[in-house]
C-alpha cells in the first residue's frame, strides 16, 4: 500500500483539487440560495481542517524513520508543495500584501530576502545535509562537531528561533478561526491549536509532509482566485501580473495630485491602534540600497538557517532530489509572492483612484460612512476615516486601514461575492497551519531525539522515543499558544525576529561544517553561543533606546550577530587543533552525493 | 589529484557562479535601485519595481534549476550521481 500511495500521488492531490473546486462551487450555489455568510465561514474552515485531520490521521505511524523524516520518499514536487506551506506562515498570506500596500519599495526587500535566501538553501547545505541523513539540524551539528554541548547549543538556537516564530503562526490561527467560527480569541487559539495537532500527533513528519501539501492546494487557490477576479473584474487585465503597469503608473499619477499631507501627532491619536494610512510611494525606490539591502541579506541568511525549512529536505529519496526540490519550493513560493505586489496595487487603485466606482478618496465622509463594507470593516477594527481639516471630503491622508485588510477586504470592496471571502479564510487558515505544524514538530523533534536519545538515553527504544516526541509536540504547541494568547507581539515583528535568531546562531556553524574542513567544536560552539548572544544583545539594546551602528535597526540584527559568529568562529577554530582524521574523511563523504549517508554507516 | 578532489573543485567552481549570479540580482542590482527605476522594465513596469515584484524572484527559480542541473552533469562526470529517478 505505502509504494502504491507513493506512486498515486498525482492522482490522489488531483481528485482532491477537483474536490476542493467543487466545495468551493456548492458553497457559491449556496450563497446565491440564500445561506448566510456566517455559514459559509464556518463550513470552509471546517471542511478544510476535517481533511487535514483525516490526512494525519491515516498517515499515524510508529516507525521513527517515518514519524522523523517522512520515510525518505517524498518526490521532489510534492516536497516543493510541503515546503512552500511550510514555508509561507499566515504573514506571508494575510500581511505580505498590506506591507507592500503600506510601505513600498522599503518592504520589497522582505520579498527578495525570502527568496534569494532559497538560492543558498539549495547551493551550500540542502544537498549535504541530506547526504549527511540526519533527522535534525542539531543532529548534524552534534555529528559534524562532535560532542553533546555542540547538539544542545544547537538546539538552543533552534528552540529560540523557532519559538518566536511560532507564537507568531499560532496566533494567526486564533485570529482567523475567532473570526470564521465566531468565538472569543483566547478560546480559538486552542481551536487552532487541536487543529495544528491533529495534522502532526499521530503521523509526526509524514503527517505533517502530507496536510501540507493539502494546505499549499487551498492556500494557493485561495490566494489567485481572487486576485485574478478582482483584476478582470476591475478591467485592469486577465492575467494580472503582466498587465499591471498602467495601473502603478496611475498610482504614481494620483500620488502626486493628492499628495503626502502629514498627519499630526493629535489627529493621529484619534486613529484605532494597528491603522495605518498611505504615506509612501507605492513603486518608487524610497529607501536607502542599504536599508533596502541589509534587510534583503538578513532574510536570505535566515532562510538558510531555519530549521523547519532545512529539515524538509531531509524527506527526499536522494541527494540530487533534494537540489531539485529546492527549485520546485521557490517556484511553488514565487506562485504566491509575485502575486502580492499585484493584489496590493489592484487593492489600493481601486480604493485611491475618483474615477472608479469604488473609489474613496474624494467622496464626502458621509457617503463613504454608508458604504457597507466600509461599517463591517470598520467594526472590524481594520478601517478608519476622519476628516481632518474639516471641509467634509475624505483625503488620502484621512483614509487609515489594517494591513490584513488588503487580503481580508479587497474581495468585498471589489464586489466578489461572499464565498470568496469563505475561501481566503480558509486559505489563511491553512497558511498559519502548515507553518505552525513544522515549527512545533522541528522543536519537538529536536528536544527528543537529540536532546532526550542522543544526551539524555541513548538506549531508549523507538517506541518509548516516538511517546517522548509526541508529549513535547503536545507541551510545546499548549506553551506556543498560551504565549499566543498573551498578545504581546505583532505579527511580523515576531517572524522577522525569528529569522535573525537563527541566522545569529546558525547560519555559519552549518555552512562552514560542509564548506571549511578546519571547522572543529570548539570553533562551533563559539560561533553558535557568542553569535546568539551578541545578536540578543543587540536587540535588546536597540529595544530600549540605543542608537545601533551601521544602519543595522531591530529588524536586521541578525547581520550583527552573525558577523560575530563568523568571525569568532574562525579565530576559535584556528588557535585550537584541527579536527580528527576520521571528522576530514565525514567531511569528504558528504561532498559526495553517492553512497550511503554518512548517519546510516555508523 | 584524486578523483575526488576534482569533484570538489569543479563543485566549488560552479558554486562560485552560482553565488555571483544570485549576489547580483539580489544585492548588486539594489546599490543602484533609485537610478534603474526610471528605466522602463519589462510589462511597462519600472524597473527596480519589476525587479522587487517578479524579476529577481523568477530569476531565482531558474538559476537553483540551472545549479542543480549542472551539479547532476558534474556528478555524472565523476561516477559519483545516485541511481533511480526522483
Amino acid at each position: 500500500m505505502k509504494g502504491n500511495f507513493i506512486d498515486n500521488l498525482p492522482k490522489v492531490y488531483g481528485i482532491y483539487t477537483g474536490g476542493f473546486l467543487a466545495f468551493i462551487i456548492i458553497m457559491a450555489i449556496g450563497e446565491q440560495m440564500g445561506m448566510t455568510s456566517k455559514a459559509i465561514g464556518i463550513c470552509f474552515v471546517a471542511f478544510t481542517v476535517a481533511i487535514y485531520a483525516i490526512i494525519g490521521w491515516l498517515s499515524r505511524t510508529a516507525q521513527a524513520d517515518a514519524y522523523y523524516v517522512a520515510g525518505r520518499q517524498v518526490p521532489t514536487v510534492f516536497n516543493g508543495m510541503a515546503t512552500a506551506a511550510d514555508w509561507m506562515s499566515g504573514a506571508s498570506f494575510v500581511a505580505m500584501a498590506g506591507g507592500i500596500y503600506f510601505k513600498g519599495y522599503g518592504y520589497m526587500a522582505l520579498l527578495v530576502g525570502w527568496t534569494g535566501g532559497y538560492v543558498l538553501v539549495a547551493t551550500l547545505l540542502a544537498p549535504y545535509l541530506r547526504k549527511f541523513g540526519c533527522y535534525t539540524v542539531p543532529d548534524f551539528i552534534g555529528t559534524r562537531y562532535g560532542g553533546n554541548l555542540t547538539r544542545f547549543l544547537a538546539v538552543v538556537v533552534l528552540t529560540v528561533a523557532s519559538f518566536t516564530y511560532v507564537t507568531a503562526q499560532i496566533n494567526a490561527t486564533g485570529t482567523i478561526a475567532s473570526v470564521a467560527l465566531d468565538i472569543p480569541f483566547q478560546y480559538a487559539v486552542y481551536v487552532g491549536l487541536v487543529s495544528i495537532l491533529l495534522c502532526s500527533m499521530l503521523g509526526g513528519m509524514r503527517g505533517v509532509t502530507w496536510t501540507q501539501v493539502a494546505q499549499y492546494i487551498v492556500l494557493i487557490i485561495a490566494y489567485l482566485l481572487p486576485v485574478f477576479w478582482i483584476s478582470n473584474k476591475m478591467g485592469a487585465g486577465f492575467f494580472p501580473h503582466f498587465m499591471l503597469a498602467d495601473e502603478v503608473a496611475r498610482i504614481g499619477e494620483l500620488e502626486q495630485q493628492f499628495g503626502f499631507i502629514k498627519n499630526s501627532a493629535g489627529d493621529l491619536a484619534n486613529v484605532p491602534k494597528g491603522l495605518a494610512g498611505i504615506t509612501k510611494a507605492h513603486s518608487a525606490v524610497n529607501a536607502t540600497p542599504w536599508a533596502f539591502i541589509s534587510l534583503a541579506l538578513a532574510m536570505m541568511m535566515g532562510t538558510a538557517s531555519l530549521p523547519h525549512v532545512m529539515m524538509r529536505y531531509f524527506t527526499t529519496p536522494s541527494v540530487k532530489a533534494a537540489r531539485k526540490s529546492v527549485g520546485w519550493s521557490l517556484f511553488f513560493i514565487f506562485l504566491l509572492y509575485s502575486s502580492a505586489p499585484m493584489l496590493a496595487t489592484l487593492s489600493k487603485l481601486s480604493l485611491i483612484d475618483p474615477s472608479l466606482p469604488t473609489g474613496i478618496i474624494g467622496k464626502s465622509i458621509a457617503d463613504v460612512q454608508a458604504i457597507d463594507w466600509y461599517q463591517n470593516w470598520n467594526q472590524a477594527n481594520l478601517m478608519f476615516v476622519s476628516d481632518f481639516n474639516g471641509n467634509g471630503t475624505l483625503e488620502l491622508n484621512e483614509f487609515f486601514m489594517g494591513g490584513k485588510a488588503v487580503v481580508l477586504a479587497t474581495p468585498e470592496i471589489a464586489g466578489l461575492p461572499y464565498v470568496i471571502s469563505g475561501l481566503v479564510a480558509a486559505g489563511g487558515m491553512a497558511a498559519a497551519m502548515s507553518t505552525a505544524d513544522g515549527l512545533i514538530l522541528a522543536i519537538a523533534n529536536a528536544i527528543s531525539h537529540d536532546v532526550y536519545y542522543k544526551i539524555i538515553d541513548p538506549k531508549a527504544e523507538t517506541a518509548k522515543r516516538l511517546v517522548v516526541a509526541r508529549v513535547l509536540l503536545v507541551v510545546i504547541g499548549f506553551a506556543g499558544a498560551t504565549i499566543a494568547a498573551m498578545e504581546i507581539q505583532g505579527i511580523l515583528g515576531s517572524v522577522i525576529w525569528a529569522f535573525d535568531f537563527a541566522m545569529s546562531g546558525l547560519f555559519f556553524p552549518l555552512v562552514l561544517g560542509v564548506w571549511w574542513k578546519r571547522a572543529n567544536r570548539e570553533g562551533a560552539i563559539a560561533g553558535m553561543a557568542l553569535g546568539l548572544i551578541s545578536g540578543m544583545g543587540y536587540l535588546i539594546w536597540v529595544r530600549n533606546g540605543g542608537s545601533g551602528f551601521l544602519g543595522i535597526t531591530q529588524l536586521t540584527f541578525g547581520i550583527f550577530g552573525s558577523a560575530v559568529s563568523l568571525v569568532s568562529m574562525v579565530v576559535v577554530s584556528l588557535i585550537t587543533s584541527e579536527p580528527n582524521a576520521a571528522t576530514q574523511r565525514m567531511v569528504d563523504e558528504v561532498r559526495v552525493p553517492s553512497g550511503r549517508s554518512i548517519i546510516g554507516k555508523q | 589529484m584524486s578523483k575526488q578532489a576534482q569533484h570538489w573543485e569543479k563543485t566549488r567552481g560552479l558554486l562560485m557562479v552560482t553565488l555571483a549570479i544570485w549576489f547580483v540580482f539580489s544585492i548588486g542590482i539594489f546599490l543602484f535601485g533609485a537610478e534603474m527605476n526610471n528605466a522602463t522594465g519589462p510589462f511597462g513596469y519600472p524597473l527596480t519595481y519589476w525587479f522587487t515584484c517578479q524579476g529577481s524572484l523568477g530569476i531565482f527559480v531558474i538559476l537553483i534549476f540551472w545549479f542543480a542541473n549542472r551539479q547532476e552533469k558534474i556528478d555524472e562526470e565523476f561516477g559519483f550521481s545516485e541511481r533511480g529517478d526522483d
